[in-house]
């Protein structure tokens, strides 16, 4: 039975346990540091596929397959498939839900959705109504390019600031027994704006939600960053993970040793675009591929999103944003 | 020109120069060949009609409609002059 400590954070009674999960991505990030960890790497964009649209929802659907075969469950065992993306309409989840073919819930937390996604399924595991709960993410960068900026051979300079969407999709189970590490609390974040108008300056827009998110995990739980081996972000980038550090500073939080955010490290350094990646690929594949191989005690991931949309941006909005956290612990 | 920052872009290639040359490819006649070739591939997807028919001026639009305007008011300008 889930129980809630504080004003945003859930703790997991039974400490639902991560039984199976797979990633899968394209060609650049299988030449990052992450690369060996991931469990199959597609050679290019397309995919053989007729668009870059189905070519990633391709890559969802491998990424929930290989989980499933991981953990030697069925597709019909599975109780709930929980699923979000960047695109509109969420069409890689739905589409990708009508393969998998369990009970599907879509979500929309743009970067987010691994966070978001992996709250849902822990609610749903520890109230003891579901057994087998399968939550998936994915991103592609050249679907994220031709709906929220540009055509993919557009010759536009990217500000210094700006990010590169991650091509690849990650699937998790979680289920009431089992081993693997476990979901022990998740802080659902509030929608943060403070003023950013920029769509390509997503890392300062989202470094005030993951600084809200993080100080109230905190204040919820009586925990500090020392208690976790590492803090990562989703996908700040350079210039967001500096903004979130100073704002930790000025409310007492220290992220001056073990924080860092996975859009530094899904990229060597020869292949870092501007500031970093992002995409809702991002964080999934750096926590279960980097993250889980490292010896670990406890960790916390706070993937953070922004919950813009060219429309509203173009109607002079700023951009709102969201972090979630969750905390996982290893045995 | 165009039939360069065209061919450029229908290879590839376009995009790569671009971030490094910046307003060198975009101001010339290469970057409006560019906007408008780069659309037309992308939303090849979307059919003829629907996809690239209505959505190839999607970058170079706004430039045409503000300079068809433009030159009708100074045209008109200059005619009564």
């Amino acid at each position: 039975m889930t129980t809630k400590l504080g004003r945003q954070t859930f703790a997991f009674q039974t400490k639902p346990v991560l039984i199976g999960h797979a990633t899968v991505a394209g060609p650049k990030e299988a030449q990052g540091p992450v690369g060996s960890y991931l469990d199959k790497v597609f050679p290019d964009l397309v995919m053989n596929q007729a668009s870059f649209e189905k070519a990633e929802q391709l890559m969802m659907k491998t990424a929930v397959e290989i989980a499933l075969e991981k953990c030697s469950l069925s597709k019909e065992q599975v109780d709930v498939f929980v699923a979000g993306d960047l695109l509109n309409q969420i069409i890689t989840s739905g589409f990708t839900a009508l393969k998998v073919g369990a009970p599907y819930l879509g979500i929309f937390g743009a970067c987010s959705s691994f966070c978001e996604g992996l709250f849902a399924a822990g609610l749903l595991v520890d109230s003891g109504a579901a057994q087998n709960v399968v939550s998936a993410t994915s991103s592609h960068n050249c679907t994220a390019e031709r709906q929220y900026s540009y055509p993919t051979e557009y010759g536009a300079q990217l500000p210094p600031w700006a990010q590169h969407t991650v091509t690849g999709a990650a699937a998790t189970v979680l289920a009431a027994q089992g081993s693997g590490p476990r979901l022990e609390l998740a802080t659902v974040g509030k929608v943060m704006d403070l003023g950013i108008k920029d769509p390509f300056n997503m890392g300062s827009a989202m470094a005030p939600a993951a600084a809200d998110t993080l100080i109230t995990h905190m204040e919820d739980t009586g925990r500090k960053p020392g208690d976790y081996d590492l803090i990562v972000t989703g996908d700040l980038g350079k210039v967001g993970r500096e903004i979130l550090v100073e704002l930790g500073q000025r409310e007492g939080l220290d992220l001056s040793s073990n924080y860092r955010d996975c859009g530094e490290l899904i990229y060597s350094k020869e292949q870092m675009e501007n500031a970093g990646a992002s995409g809702c690929a991002c964080v999934a594949i750096v926590t279960l591929g980097l993250l889980f191989n490292q010896n670990y005690q406890r960790v916390l991931v706070v993937a953070t999103g922004a919950l813009h949309s060219p429309t509203s941006y173009q109607q002079g909005d700023s951009i709102p944003t969201i972090a979630h956290a969750v905390s996982i612990e290893f045995s | 020109m165009i039939f360069i920052g065209g061919f450029l872009t229908a290879i590839g290639v376009f995009d790569r120069i671009a971030r490094h040359a910046g307003a060198g490819s975009a101001i010339p006649v290469t970057g409006f060949a560019n906007s408008v070739v780069s659309a037309a591939l992308e939303f090849k997807r979307e059919g003829f009609v629907l996809g690239v028919g209505s959505k190839m001026f999607i970058m170079a639009g706004s430039v045409i409609v503000f300079g068809v305007v433009t030159a009708f008011v100074v045209g008109l300008i200059s005619a009564l002059i």
